[in-house]
């Protein structure tokens, strides 16, 4: 199978995971969306060094992995903190702050 | 495939090998220190020592510098006077933020929540505060984020840029969720940075799995060589050189990526605003000159237009923006970015005056914006059983300042008068700089709109320091606003609206600084 399948298949899963955190209201799909995008990044950075034939892209992927770990932490416990005072993670309900 | 080890150089790296570490030490210190009190004290003097050792450090490593600078690690990090120059200004800025992060209000109220966990108004709230809890991470964090911020400075290669913005970002994060007053706003506030920042700098790493796969490189030099001989503008490439020009431009708050700026700048603790709106525009335009001037340089044509458009786009919507707020922080918020746009126009052309003006441009505008924050966050409002409350932040409320503080009102039309570029000010000092090098380059255009959109943007400071100083207070709600007089925000502001003053007056030991920092070293083997 020619590896640009995938670099394609990657495309179209950062295409679905910006169109999720444009488009949801719920801060956790949102965020889902995110993640998604970063997987998308790492599916690329593994197939295209498949065809350089370097190990580079993979050595990045890891990098990348660690990051994503480290923003759900941060993510997730400012979700948290917001559902406890509101009851609601919709980003259309908190409306503090607006103009 | 074998692997080589690196060859690292760790004695240029001590600066932020002491601020890093140190940040480690400060968790650990929160873990140990048992009385809140106690803990407090400690950190902000453990944090000041270490910021000013960082400080010390950089300028001697400036001093025994030769030739272009040292390569850290190949294709990784190089420190040369570019990322020293960018490094001292990101210390000075994280010096005045922790004197601000400690600063109190007369009854002894920080700026901080008393526990970041508990909901806004609940039973733990008051207990927590009660028991006189207070988050000391916040010191650490700082140190967190000053040291992602200097090592995003140094460092050549795509991922790696990457690794050090998260390092920065996730500890501003937390930073803006942590507000005393108004918390479902600031919850709100760290929401949207965050989502908007994860979004971002999601974007920038998949455009830099673009530019390998297009180049078979990430760091910057090599980059640019490849992209000098992929002689038909390869797609992939321009997806991916465009995609992280879009991850960088947000965290500059240019538009049309600026939407969690005022957001974010209102919502978070007044002395996160200050360190933030001065230190993260300071670096996020520091990679960018890395990143333009040594790798993407030979696509200047391509991408030209784009910054072109964000540039005049920042400006003129940032100040039409910040025309119509009522409420302080978030006009300084969109004047920030209109600032952005006046940041971008310096790479008009690329010119080699571009890299020695930006340094000064960011250090009289993050001196001006501490400075501003700062006073912000003095004026208070009075709630109804007396007490001093929250931040007065509708500009009605801070009409007739001038005669409650003299000193603070001063010091905030200084501050507005360098944003407007008012000569004798730092401010007229870096945009005529800027200005000058975007016209060496060819871009009057851009100039034009700048200075006209500088003109528009006079008159809501200038409104500002009119309120002040010419309305008098409305009869009646004399008392509704009460101006605090910590002594280490006070001292922020008078040591800021000092620099903002000696920048303007006697600009030019500074200016040859940074310009004998325009160099950048490349690597020419391998």
């Amino acid at each position: 199978m020619n590896p640009i399948n995938f670099v394609i298949l990657a495309a179209i899963l950062f295409s679905i995971g910006s169109a999720a955190v444009l488009l949801r209201r719920n801060a956790i799909v949102a965020f889902m969306g995110v993640e998604l995008m970063l997987n998308a990044a790492n599916l690329a950075l593994v197939a295209f060094s498949r065809i350089h034939g370097q190990l580079d892209g993979q050595v990045m992927a890891f990098f990348v992995m660690v990051v994503a770990a480290a923003e759900v932490v941060v993510g997730l416990a400012i979700i948290i903190a917001l559902f406890r005072a509101r009851q609601t993670i919709s980003l259309d309900e908190p409306a503090e702050l607006k103009g | 495939m074998n692997f080589v080890t690196p060859e690292i150089a760790w004695a240029p790296l001590a600066p932020i090998i002491i601020v890093l570490g140190a940040a480690a030490i400060g968790v650990l210190i929160e873990a140990f220190v048992r009385r809140p009190a106690t803990r407090r004290t400690i950190q902000l003097g453990f944090g000041l020592v270490v910021l000013i050792a960082a400080l010390g450090t950089t300028i001697a490593q400036w001093a025994a510098l030769e030739g272009g600078g040292t390569t850290v690690m190949q294709f990784m990090l190089t420190v040369d006077r570019q990322a020293l120059a960018w490094q001292t200004v990101i210390l000075v800025f994280g010096i005045l933020g922790i004197i601000l992060f400690a600063a109190r209000t007369r009854a002894g109220e920080p700026a901080f929540t008393a526990l970041g966990s508990a909901s806004p108004g609940s039973l733990e709230e008051t207990l927590a505060r009660r028991r006189g809890l207070e988050v000391t991470e916040v010191f650490p964090l700082l140190l967190f984020a000053v040291g992602g911020m200097m090592l995003f400075t140094c460092v050549t290669d795509f991922v790696f840029l990457f690794v050090a913005l998260e390092v920065f970002s996730l500890a501003l994060y937390i930073l803006v969720a942590l507000a005393r007053r108004r918390r479902l706003m600031s919850h709100e506030a760290a929401l949207k940075y965050f989502l908007l920042g994860a979004f971002s700098s999601a974007i920038y790493i998949f455009g830099v799995a673009l530019i390998y796969g297009a180049t078979t490189q990430t760091s910057f030099a090599p980059v640019g060589r490849a992209i000098d001989v992929i002689s038909d503008r390869d797609p992939l490439l321009l997806t991916g050189v465009v995609l992280v020009l879009v991850g960088l431009l947000f965290k500059l708050g240019a538009v049309p990526f600026h939407s969690w700026t005022p957001d974010a700048y209102q919502g978070a603790p007044t002395p996160v605003t200050a360190f933030m709106g001065a230190a993260t525009k300071a670096a996020a335009t520091a990679a960018l000159v890395r990143i333009l001037y040594t790798s993407l340089y030979p696509l200047e044509w391509e991408i030209s237009w784009m910054i072109w458009a964000v540039a005049c786009l920042s400006m003129v919507l940032g100040t039409v923006l910040a025309l119509v707020q009522t409420n302080v922080k978030r006009m300084l918020a969109y004047s920030s970015v209109a600032h952005a746009g006046f940041i971008l126009v310096a790479f008009a052309g690329l010119t080699n005056e571009a890299v020695a003006a930006l340094p000064f441009y960011l250090l009289a505008y993050g001196l001006a914006t501490i400075g501003a924050f700062a006073v912000v966050s003095q004026v208070r409002e009075r709630t109804e059983d007396g007490s001093v409350g929250a931040e007065a932040v509708r500009l009605g409320q801070w009409a007739g300042l001038g005669k409650r503080s003299p000193l603070l009102a001063g010091a905030m039309a200084l501050f507005l008068l360098s944003f407007a570029g008012i000569p004798l000010t730092a401010g007229f000092i870096g945009k005529f700089e800027v200005f000058s090098a975007a016209i060496a380059g060819g871009g009057w255009p851009l100039v034009l709109v700048a200075v006209i959109a500088s003109a528009v943007a006079a008159f809501f400071y200038v409104r500002l320091v009119v309120l002040m100083f010419l309305t008098d207070v409305p009869e009646g709600i004399e008392d509704a606003v009460e101006v605090e007089d910590s002594p280490l925000a006070t001292l922020v502001v008078v040591v800021t609206a000092a620099g903002v003053i000696v920048l303007g007056v006697l600009p030019a030991g500074v200016l040859s600084v940074f310009e004998s920092a325009a160099q950048f070293l490349v690597l020419s083997n391998g």
